[in-house]
C-alpha cells in the first residue's frame, strides 16, 4: 500500500490542464476514512503494535476453541497472502492453490514420519519441492490466457490430490498420521497455544514479506506485466520470468502454510487439500480486494471466522454466509478494502 | 552504423510487409522513417524491437545480432521505444511508470527485497533518482505522484518518452510522437528530440506523419512504400524526390488526370 514516493520537489509547473484534475476525490465512506486515518507512518506503526499486542494477549483471555479457530485464521492469512501474489499482483488466476499447500504438508509428513528426518532439516526440502511444483505448473501455462489458465491450475490441483490419494508413500486415502511435533531449542511445540504463536509469527512474516515484495522492483514488474504485457516487454521486463517468479513465490508461501499445518494437526489426508480449499482461499483474496494486503488479511479472517460466528444458526449457517458473501461482492465488487486511488 | 538492417523481409500469411529492407541508423543521428499509411513503418519498428521475427535478414545493434532476441532482451541491449497509441501502465503513478524503464538496468530479486538488503535499498534509491531525472528531463518533475492516465494527452506522451529514456538506450524509437499534439506542443517536442540527442547522446529514429516536423528535426530521412525502401537522404533531397511524391500521392498520371 505504501507506494508513495517522497515528493522531493515542489510542483513548479503551471497547471496547464483542468484544475479539477488536481482534486483527488475526498474520502467518503467509512472504509475510506478508516484507511485515510492510517496513512501516516506513525499511525500505521501504532496500529501494527496494537494488532500484535492483541494477537499476543488473546489466547490468555479466550477459550481454547477460540485459539484453535484463530490459529486456522492465521494459517489462512499466510495462504491468502501467498495466493495474492499470484492472483492479486501478477493477475494470474489460480484455482489449484491448495496443491502447493499439499506439497509442503506432504513433504514434511513423509520426511519426518517415514524417514525420521528432523522437522527443521526437512523444511528446505519442502520449500524446494513447492518451488519445483511452481515451475512445473507455471512453465507450460504462462502462455495461456486467464480463463484457460484457471482450468489448467484446477486440473493441477486435482492431479496433486489424486496422486497423494493413490501413492503408498503418502498413505493413500487415509493419509499420514502421527507426524511428530517439532521442538525448537528445547521448546516442544505441541499445545494449541504453542501452535497459535507459531502461526502468529508466520502471519507477521508473511505480511512483512508481501509488503516488501510489493514495494520492490519485482513487485512493480508484476503490476507492469499485469497491466500491459507488451509495454512491459518493451521496457525490458521479461514477462515469462516475472510470472514464473510469482508462481514460485506463491508456492513457497503455500508450502510454508502446509508445513506448519501438518505438524499442527499431526495428521494429513488428501481431503485437506481439496478443490474446495483452493476456492476458499481464492474467495478470501477476491473478497478482501485483490492485491490489497490489509483487505486480503481481512478476507482470510472473514472466510474462517464467518461460518464459526454463524454457528448459532445451525444448518442455515452456510446459506447465510453465502448470502452475505454475495451481498459484499454486489456492493463492493472490487473487494472490501477500498482502492487507494480512484 | 549503430543500427543495421540487412535484407530484412517480413510477411504475414503470404502478405509481404517488408521486402529486402537495407537500412541503417548512425550513432547520434536524428533519423526519420516516413511513408504512406500501411507502408510498413510500424512493422519495421516491431521487427527492430523483437516483437516480430522477420523471415529473413539480419539486424544488429552495435554489431550485436537482434533477430532472435525477445523484446525485453532487445531493450536491454539498448533500444527503447514508444508506442503509436500511448501505452502507459494505467492505475499507476507517473513515477511508477517511469521506474519501469529502470527494470532492465537493475537486478535485485525477491530474496533481496524481502530481507531489504543494503544493496537492494541502494538500488531502489538509484531507480528513484534516475526516474526523477528522466521526468525532469521531459519537464514533468512535480507530476510524479499523479496517476499517469489523469495527465493531459501531451504530457502522457512525454511520460512515455521519459519511461523509454529510463532504460538508458543507445537508440530511441518514437512511433508518431506528434500525433494528437497541438502546434505549441509540437514545437516543444522538436526541442525535446534535439535535447535527447544533444544532451544524452541517444540516436533517435522517428516515424511521423507531420511533414513540417519531420523536415525540421531530421538529419536523415528514409522513405518506405509497400514494404520497400524507395529512397533515403537529407530532408531537402527527399522532399524533391519524384519517387517520394509519387508514393505519397499514390497515383500515376492517368489517375491524376481524373
Amino acid at each position: 500500500m505504501d507506494r508513495h514516493s517522497p515528493s522531493t520537489t515542489p510542483d513548479t509547473h503551471k497547471p496547464d490542464f483542468h484544475e479539477s484534475d488536481f482534486h483527488e476525490p475526498r474520502p467518503r465512506n467509512l472504509f475510506q476514512r478508516l484507511y485515510a486515518a492510517f496513512e501516516s507512518p506513525g499511525r500505521r506503526r501504532a496500529l501494527h503494535l496494537a494488532i500484535i499486542a492483541i494477537l499476543i494477549v488473546t489466547p490468555w483471555i479466550s477459550s481454547q476453541y477460540t485459539t484453535v479457530i484463530l490459529t486456522n485464521a492465521l494459517l489462512y492469512v499466510v495462504l491468502c497472502l501467498g495466493l495474492n501474489i499470484v492472483v492479486g499482483y501478477a493477475g494470474l488466476l489460480d484455482l489449484g492453490y491448495a496443491a502447493f499447500f499439499a506439497v509442503g504438508a506432504y513433504t514434511i509428513g513423509i520426511l519426518t514420519q517415514q524417514f525420521g528426518v528432523n522437522f527443521w532439516a526437512a523444511i528446505p526440502f519442502a520449500l524446494l519441492a513447492a518451488a519445483l511444483a511452481g515451475v512445473i505448473i507455471g512453465g507450460p501455462t504462462l502462455r495461456l490466457r486467464s480463463d484457460y489458465l484457471a482450468i489448467v491450475t484446477l486440473g493441477f490441483g486435482e492431479i496433486v490430490r489424486f496422486t497423494a490419494r493413490n501413492l503408498e508413500i503418502t498413505g493413500g486415502a487415509s493419509g499420514l498420521s502421527h507426524i511428530p511435533e517439532p521442538s525448537l531449542f528445547g521448546w516442544h511445540i505441541d499445545s494449541s497455544i504453542d501452535f497459535y504463536y507459531v502461526f502468529v509469527v508466520l502471519a507477521v512474516l508473511a505480511y512483512i514479506a508481501s509488503q516488501r515484495l510489493f514495494d520492490s522492483r519485482l513487485g512493480r514488474a508484476w503490476l507492469y506485466v499485469r497491466h500491459d504485457e507488451d509495454a512491459a516487454e518493451a521496457m525490458g521486463i521479461n514477462r515469462v520470468a516475472t510470472k514464473l517468479a510469482a508462481y514460485v513465490i506463491g508456492a513457497i508461501f503455500g508450502a510454508i502454510g502446509g508445513i506448519f499445518f501438518s505438524v499442527n494437526l499431526g495428521a494429513i489426508s488428501p481431503e485437506s487439500f481439496s478443490f474446495q480449499q483452493s476456492v476458499l482461499i481464492l474467495l478470501a483474496v477476491v473478497l478482501g480486494g485483490m492485491g490489497k494486503i490489509p483487505g486480503v488479511i481481512l478476507g482470510a479472517f472473514i472466510v474462517v471466522l464467518g461460518p464459526e460466528l454463524l454457528r448459532d444458526f445451525g444448518t442455515l449457517r452456510l446459506l447465510i454466509f453465502a448470502v452475505l458473501l454475495l451481498l459484499i461482492m454486489l456492493f463492493r465488487p472490487s473487494g472490501i478494502w477500498p482502492e487507494k486511488r480512484s | 552504423m549503430l543500427l543495421q538492417l540487412k535484407q530484412v523481409s517480413l510477411s504475414f500469411a503470404g502478405n509481404t510487409v517488408l521486402h529486402d529492407v537495407d537500412f541503417g541508423v548512425e550513432p547520434g543521428r536524428i533519423h526519420s522513417l516516413i511513408g504512406p499509411n500501411g507502408a510498413g513503418k510500424t512493422s519495421m519498428f516491431n521487427v527492430i524491437t523483437g516483437f516480430y521475427r522477420p523471415q529473413q535478414g539480419e539486424i544488429t545493434l552495435d554489431g550485436e545480432p537482434i533477430v532472435k532476441r525477445k523484446p525485453h532482451a532487445v531493450t536491454r541491449l539498448g533500444i527503447a521505444r514508444t508506442f503509436q497509441n500511448v501505452r502507459l501502465f494505467r492505475e499507476m503513478s507517473v513515477l511508477e511508470n517511469v521506474m519501469a524503464g529502470q527494470h532492465c538496468r537493475t537486478r535485485s530479486g525477491a530474496l533481496a527485497a524481502i530481507l531489504r538488503l543494503p544493496s537492494q535499498r541502494a538500488e531502489e534509491r538509484r531507480i528513484l533518482e534516475t526516474s526523477l531525472e528522466c521526468l525532469d528531463f521531459v519537464g514533468l518533475l512535480g507530476h510524479q505522484d499523479r496517476l499517469a492516465t489523469n495527465l493531459a494527452y501531451g504530457h502522457q506522451r512525454r511520460v512515455e518518452i521519459a519511461r523509454a529514456l529510463a532504460t538508458q538506450p543507445k537508440l530511441l524509437l518514437l512511433d508518431e510522437p506528434a500525433a494528437g499534439l497541438n502546434s505549441g506542443e509540437k514545437q516543444a517536442l522538436i526541442e525535446l528530440i534535439r535535447r535527447i540527442r544533444d544532451e544524452r547522446g541517444v540516436a533517435v529514429l522517428l516515424i511521423e506523419h507531420d511533414m513540417s516536423l519531420v523536415m525540421n528535426v531530421s538529419e536523415r530521412i528514409s522513405v518506405l512504400d509497400h514494404g520497400s525502401l524507395i529512397t533515403e537522404g537529407d530532408p531537402h533531397t527527399v522532399q524533391n524526390d519524384p519517387k517520394v511524391i509519387e508514393a505519397y500521392l499514390g497515383q500515376d498520371d492517368e489517375e491524376l488526370a481524373l
